[in-house]
């Protein structure tokens, strides 16, 4: 069967846990559930080790005579 | 935005399925399977010019399939797997519609533009220059705007997975976290943006280079920054093809990782540091310290490979815990043993699992470490590894959700089933093979990207141990092998699209051919309650054996080489 949707938010109650009472989240949860903090921690972290000190090694390498 | 959006229930998980992420994720897999079918048979090609009783092509033939194929299994194959990957980990498993789908398919096209394009400019023979392509060598202009004109498509891509994730969000299709399957999707993301960045700081130069706009690219900037796109892009298959195996194991078992916790923090340090691992292929590269070296090839990727460990261990310990809660309870394996064999997604995959962690796995802890790495640096010992990694690895698992695909997404059932049957098995044992004799060649000593390891018309001539010639035959029936794997596969997926029956709405899991329970442990947050599994803890105790003999043999080999008396 297909269906349709209005986008208006009203989904009929997707199959996810129920899980109702109101919880303080631990910080660790927070984290993985920030796509875009996990997203600005995996691009600085290898940009910084790998790519800016990798770069700056090489910049220092003298240049012959 | 009011839009009206038609979606279908599917009958196996209870998944919302939106049409425009359903053609999404049809189109992306069919160009990725065609051209994983092209790239197979340049590959073949080139295992049988590797193989010295046969030397099939002509060398100047031999550098332009190679470069052939690098491209075509390991850049597009791969990638347009994955974002199949990425518009169904997004907007299937968080029963949502995918964000901006029209411009999906630009993204899509420009994918496809830029694949055609650069194999067009290898195929016209001045661009054989592997798919490293590393300067001074000159590839065609169009062979670097094609990659660029790929990566853009591919980083939008990546974008409107992080939309759907937003959307989502906002419209609450989803409680609490998002699904551990689509948290690995998202690593794959997280890492693919890095990659494709790093790819544009490095090709475009390049590419302007070409035209003559740029006078010089210093090589060993070139080979730092390509090396972040390079490796990196492979980490993308790493934290995709391990959300596959969740994502497997979630379907025909009903299984639940047995911590959410720990499996996410898994995938949290891929994120932080599997990137990292970029810098095993600089190691002999001089003008680059040895901090930088040992700090990101062994300090901080070790963390990652502790990643890969905790998955090696909650992904069959999962399937260990359901079948257990079955009642297969007998002895130490009983519920390996009762496993679906018969089922190539479940073959498929635990083949991917097995032969990833102790071949794949094993192998580049070994290269990475500064040392040992001098016995196999640039030897057939590399591709080894890596046809362990991203075709035994990642290609088997991608193979393996094929087979729950056609029947899920494309509404089709499976030919041929006997065929697809035996498929996971030979294309694994070729892969397999490939992978150890390549790497027991390397060992020997033997280059990799070498036409003719007899130095025929070589000015020093040099010969290798009989030994070696026997790898390269061992590695040439074993490419045999797989080709046919690869073939069969190709078959039954393009036939099952072509011309398998269609299913009818509602049995979809019946045709998926497992006969296991609904699946909606996919969609959801939860780990499995206290359960015991001895079976892979013993699993888990053969591979460290493995892994620290092995490691240790290979010490020996260098002392060796290089004696201290
Ligand atoms: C039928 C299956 C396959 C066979 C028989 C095969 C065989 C080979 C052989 C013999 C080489 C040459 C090694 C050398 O001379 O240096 C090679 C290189 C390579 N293969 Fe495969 N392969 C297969 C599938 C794949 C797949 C599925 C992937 C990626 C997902 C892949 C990725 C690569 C890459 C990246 C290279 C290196 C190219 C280069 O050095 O520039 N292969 N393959």
């Amino acid at each position: 069967m297909v269906h349709s949707d209005d986008k208006t938010g009203n989904h009929p109650e997707p199959p996810t846990e129920d899980n109702s009472e109101p919880e303080r989240i631990p910080v660790m949860q927070q984290i993985l559930d920030n796509p875009f903090l996990l997203l600005f921690l995996g691009i600085t972290i290898p940009a910084v080790f790998y790519v800016i000190w990798g770069i700056m090694e090489i910049v220092h390498i003298p240049i012959a005579k | 935005m009011a839009t009206n959006e038609q979606y279908r229930i599917c009958p196996a998980t209870g998944l919302r399925i939106y049409r425009s992420a359903e053609n999404l994720i049809k189109a992306n897999a069919v160009v990725a399977v065609v051209f994983l079918a092209v790239g197979g048979l340049f590959g073949f090609m080139v295992a049988m010019t590797r193989w010295k009783a046969i030397h099939l092509l002509p060398a100047k033939w031999f550098y332009l399939v190679l470069t052939a194929h690098g491209l075509d299994v390991l850049v597009v194959w791969i990638i347009f797997f994955e974002m199949a990957v990425l518009y169904f980990a997004s907007a299937v498993l968080l029963n949502c519609r995918l964000a901006t789908p029209k411009l999906a398919w630009t993204g899509f096209a420009l994918m496809l533009i830029g694949a055609v394009v650069t194999n067009i400019a290898v195929l016209q023979g001045g661009s054989s220059v592997m798919f490293t392509s590393y300067v001074p060598m000159r590839a065609a202009p169009h062979f670097y705007l094609g990659i660029i004109l790929f990566a853009v498509g591919a980083l939008i891509g990546c974008f409107i997975f992080l939309g759907t994730l937003i959307i989502a969000k906002q419209e609450r299709t989803y409680k609490g976290s998002i699904p551990l399957v689509t948290f690995g999707a998202l690593t794959a993301a997280i890492i693919a943006i890095f990659t494709i960045a790093t790819g544009a700081i490095i090709l475009i130069p390049t590419f302007l280079w070409s035209l003559g706009y740029i006078s010089h690219i210093d090589p060993l900037v070139y080979r730092t920054i390509w090396w972040a796109f390079g490796h990196s892009s492979q980490q993308i298959n790493v934290a995709a093809h391990i959300s596959i195996w969740y994502l497997i194991a979630a379907v025909i078992f009903g299984a639940k990782p047995l911590s959410e916790k720990v499996s996410r923090f898994a995938f949290l340090l891929y994120i932080l540091f599997l990137q990292l691992a970029s810098a095993h292929h600089l190691l002999v590269d001089p003008g680059i310290s040895s901090e930088w070296k040992i700090f990101n090839t062994s300090y901080a990727m070790y963390l990652a490979v502790l990643g890969s460990m905790i998955h090696g261990l909650t992904v069959p310990g999962s399937i260990e815990a359901a079948q257990r809660r079955k009642g297969y309870n007998n002895g130490l394996f009983e519920w390996l043993r009762k496993a679906p064999w018969g089922n190539p997604a479940f073959s498929g995959m635990f083949l991917s699992l097995i032969l990833f962690g102790f071949l794949g796995g094993i192998s580049g802890v070994v290269m990475g470490v500064e040392q040992i790495n001098l016995i196999m640096h640039n030897t057939l010992y590399v591709p080894g590894h890596f046809h362990a990694t991203v075709v035994a690895g990642t290609t088997l698992a991608f193979m393996a959700v094929t087979y729950l695909l056609i029947p899920l997404i494309f509404q089709r059932e499976l030919i041929l089933p006997g065929w697809a049957r035996v498929q996971p098995y030979l294309f694994g044992l070729g892969a397999g093979g490939i992978s150890v004799f390549m790497m027991g060649a390397g060992t020997l000593g033997v280059p990799r990207r070498h036409w003719d390891i007899s130095m025929a018309d070589a000015q020093l001539p040099y010969d290798f141990p009989g030994a070696a010639n026997l790898m390269m035959g061992l590695n040439g029936m074993s490419a045999v092998l797989a080709t046919l794997g690869g073939f069969i596969f190709i078959v039954v997926v393009v036939g099952s699209l072509l011309f398998g029956k269609r299913i009818a709405v509602g049995t979809t899991e019946a045709a998926s051919g497992s006969g296991q329970p609904a699946a909606s442990a996919v969609g959801r947050y939860g780990s499995a309650e206290a359960p015991a599994v001895p079976g892979t803890l013993a699993m888990v105790g053969v591979f460290f054996i493995t892994f620290i003999l092995y490691y240790f043999v290979n010490w020996k080999y260098l002392a060796e080489i290089w004696p201290l008396r």
